[in-house]
């Protein structure tokens, strides 16, 4: 099976857990009978209807090739970069610093990608970005909070830019007869990362009582965790004949993309909440901002690729 | 709408969101005059991308000759895109009533966009108003005064830069702020300032 098919495949199987999705949505919101149940049903149909659009956009970007899967990512990065600093308190000295990371370094680091230069896209930001921007702020002369300021613009760039990258850096990867599939690896890091956020919420409203960290993120559950997360792993592991790895490597790495996005979600949720925040933008309806849903991918893209590109990888 | 000026609204949105919340009144067809606190230079833009298209066809902002008078890109920004009311600030050049495009736009039934500082603040709230806001609201009885509030677009491109930055910025807009007998101009002006800093 070539790339193409395996993508045909996968994408039905997809179509097929929507149609499954939105019918059982259809059917609980006539069932429904309480205010608060109402609201439930309601958000999970928005989600789902959310979930239509971003999957045909990735598809479609997909679709077309390499170069438009990147400028996705980026654009990805822009929205949720702007999430961000919408959220942080900064100042009139870091205007120029904030420019430079949207219209400089965004470009920069996926066009890196998209001419293949590896090393540099594994620098260019914690070191160039990170020594320049603080001195470019340093500029302006305003020392008010000047430590706390840079500190949330890098984490901006971090968590955004830096980590989002490294999910079109896939593309990047040599791996031995797997030539020309490797978007397909992109597609496995969404698709196992996103299916445990979704079977986590799942199995935590029908099972859910043991909150995990109820301040931080209050609908985290034990057992929604442990339900979705062992079902993500699974599915991962059983999708193995789209990766270049056997079926128990495939389900090592699911269960990696799974406790690393489960940690990303808890962290980026503190964060969130430590600026004062429920939601982190409200972009994507039912879901809130960009941020909200590509959280876990930002904590378990870097790791999946940095375990592929040593264990995997031929450069 | 010309094509020039969907190009403009959607980049505003794309770089600020520019997005309505209309929380003391509708998006309606009424006559208007929208005011609003003034930080930036992309204001008018911001406010005039979150009205829907249909009103945005019968609203004009008002600007400031003395800037957006000057140079092509600037005058065919404010003028064909905008279709805006250019107003002279500086009293030297003023002949007449400096309020007159004002009283004709309104007269020829358009909604105004107005920001009665006269001047862009560098605070989030706003400073003292000027009196334009209190003759037109005496001259036109029936147009209704929304109170609007810019937030975050001080942030997006504060005064003094010169190209924004991307921030998520919204614009909310307020209950019309009611007509009272007989009161004094000081007294309207403070109760139309306090009614958009409600809204931050």
């Amino acid at each position: 099976m070539n790339a193409h098919q395996k993508f045909y495949w996968v994408m039905a199987g997809i179509l097929a857990l929507l149609l499954i999705a939105s019918l059982t949505g259809a059917v609980l919101s006539y069932q429904v009978r309480t205010e608060a149940g109402r609201a439930v049903v309601q958000n999970l149909n928005s989600r789902i209807r959310a979930w239509w659009v971003m999957i045909a956009v990735f598809a479609v970007a997909f679709f077309v090739g390499k170069d438009t899967t990147v400028v996705l990512f980026a654009a990805t990065s822009f929205f949720a970069l702007r999430e961000f600093i919408t959220l942080t308190p900064t100042k009139r000295a870091d205007h120029l610093p904030l420019f430079l990371s949207f219209f400089v370094l965004i470009p920069v680091q996926y066009l890196l990608i998209g001419y293949g230069w590896y090393g540099l896209f594994a620098v260019f930001i914690p070191v160039y970005a990170f020594l320049l921007l603080p001195a470019f702020a340093a500029l302006a002369g305003d020392t008010d909070g000047f430590l706390e300021r840079t500190a949330k613009i890098q984490w901006a760039i971090m968590i955004t830019v830096y980590c989002v990258s490294h999910a079109p850096a896939l593309l990047l990867l040599n791996i031995e007869s797997y030539q020309g599939q490797n978007a397909l690896l992109i597609f496995y890091l969404l698709l196992v990362a996103q299916l445990s956020d979704v079977l986590q919420y799942v199995c935590g409203k029908l099972f859910g009582r043991t909150k995990i960290a109820p301040i931080v993120s209050p609908s985290k559950t034990v057992e929604g965790f442990v339900g979705g997360g062992l079902g993500a792993a699974l599915i991962g592991g059983a999708m193995w004949w789209i990766t270049p790895f056997t079926p128990l490597q495939a389900l090592g790495m699911s269960s990696i993309i799974v406790l690393m996005g489960f940690l990303g979600g808890l962290a980026l949720s503190a964060v969130k909440r430590s600026l004062g925040a429920k939601d982190w933008g409200s972009m994507i309806e039912g879901h809130g901002g960009m941020l909200d849903r590509i959280d876990s991918v930002s904590f378990a893209a870097p790791i999946f690729f940095h375990l592929t590109r040593y264990f995997f990888s031929m450069t | 709408m010309n094509p020039a000026s969907s190009l403009l609204v959607g980049v505003m949105k794309a770089l600020v969101g520019a997005y309505p919340r209309w929380q003391g009144c509708e998006p309606a067809a009424a006559q208007r005059i929208y005011f609003a606190n003034h930080t930036s230079h992309i204001d008018t833009l911001a406010i005039w991308s979150a009205l829907p298209p249909a009103l945005r066809a019968r609203t004009r902002p008002v600007a400031a000759k003395d800037y957006w008078d000057k140079g092509a890109l600037r005058r065919y920004l404010a003028i064909r895109n905008l279709n805006a009311v250019l107003i002279e600030r500086a009293r030297e050049g003023r002949q007449g009533d400096p309020l007159q495009p004002l009283t004709d736009a309104l007269q020829q039934g358009y909604s105004l966009i107005i920001f009665p500082e006269g001047t862009r603040g560098t605070e989030a709230l706003p400073g003292a108003f000027k009196s334009g806001l209190f003759h037109l609201m005496q001259r036109f009885s029936t147009v209704e005064l929304i109170p609007v509030y810019l937030e975050n677009v001080h942030r997006a491109m504060p005064k003094g830069t010169f190209f924004p930055i991307p921030l998520i910025c919204t614009i909310r807009f307020g209950a019309p702020v009611q007509r009272v007998a007989d009161e004094s101009k000081e007294s309207f002006l403070e109760r139309a300032r306090s009614a958009v800093v409600a809204l931050a």
